[in-house]
């Protein structure tokens, strides 16, 4: 059985550690569907994706989060990506792998990836 | 339908952070003697009135104002009660919600239970503020998480911060694979 005494160790590293990442200073959000449709639909692989993709790239400005239905069930997984000062764009039929795509052209370099975008679905 | 029993208990759970709870607890039972599973996802939410349960199993209704039918609760009924299981929901408003779903372990059409790791890490590493005590038992082995003695541990650490995330999900995978000895369930 793992034990919680690995946890004392991080906590030690952690604490000697400054500007643990604070929510309030994100100025990007990603946001995944995580309601039936997009549960059912693989939202949890596209999300665990992100967070893990995130949290490794230590993009500390971004905030990784999820949100119920967003009324596109058809679509689903949906991730939506907001910046301050810029239009949201809206990401449908994610897969986990589409999702690193997203994370390395759209979050790192800031180039939407224009092929899953939902504007490329409905046209 | 899901694809994996775990999928349903992430649905399932999702109403229950709707719901406002602080507190979830998720446990899963397998008993292969008795040959059932059972699943059960209790909150401390706001609860519904009596008329309320008795319509959540009816897929036409939702408290959700984006769309008009709700399928979370009668994909988790059917998958139960198409084993041969049982379904159940209890709830008083103000104290919290109890879902309970038995399958037949061995029955053809029960769906496999699926990435429990991931379905918990998921719920745990997203939800900072909700306390998740998760049980998994395979016959007479079991192991629990309870995030609340984590985060004492942690002092003010957020569960979220990559070394803490890692730790949580290979707790619950080493763990999980020590109690049901990799057998897919």
């Amino acid at each position: 059985m793992k034990s919680l005494e690995e946890l004392k160790a991080i906590r030690e590293k952690m604490q000697n550690q400054i500007g643990l990442r604070n929510e309030a200073e994100a100025n990007i959000r990603v946001v995944v569907g995580m309601a039936t449709c997009g549960i059912a639909s693989g939202a949890r692989p596209v999300l665990n994706a992100l967070s893990t993709a995130v949290q490794e790239k230590g993009l500390s400005n971004i905030v990784v989060t999820q949100t119920g239905c967003i009324g596109l069930c058809q679509f689903e997984p949906i991730v939506e990506i907001t910046e301050a000062d810029k239009e949201k764009v809206t990401y449908v039929k994610m897969t986990a792998e589409k999702a690193l795509e997203v994370v390395e052209k759209h979050l790192v370099r800031g180039q939407i990836v224009k092929e899953y975008t939902i504007q490329n679905y409905i046209k | 339908m899901m694809p994996e029993i775990s999928l349903n208990v992430l649905d399932v759970a999702q109403n229950s952070i709707r719901a406002d709870a602080t507190l979830i607890i998720i446990t899963v039972t397998a008993d292969r003697k008795k040959d059932t599973m059972t699943i059960v996802i209790k909150d401390n939410g706001c609860g519904m009135t009596k008329e309320q349960v008795t319509h959540v199993l009816d897929p036409f209704f939702t408290t959700r104002t984006t769309r008009k039918v709700g399928l979370g609760i009668p994909f988790f009924q059917y998958a139960a009660t198409s084993t041969g299981g049982n379904f159940s929901i209890d709830s008083v408003v103000g104290e919290g919600t109890m879902v309970t779903a038995s399958f037949i372990l061995s029955h053809i059409d029960r769906m496999p239970l699926g990435d429990m790791t991931s379905t918990m890490h998921t719920l745990i590493t997203l939800n900072n503020r909700i306390d998740f005590l998760y049980t998994y038992t395979v016959d007479d082995k079991s192991f629990t998480l309870d995030t609340r003695e984590i985060r004492m541990i942690l002092d003010g650490i957020p569960l979220n911060s990559p070394d803490v995330s890692n730790y949580i999900r290979e707790f619950l995978s080493e763990n999980k694979q020590e109690v049901d000895q990799g057998i897919i369930l």
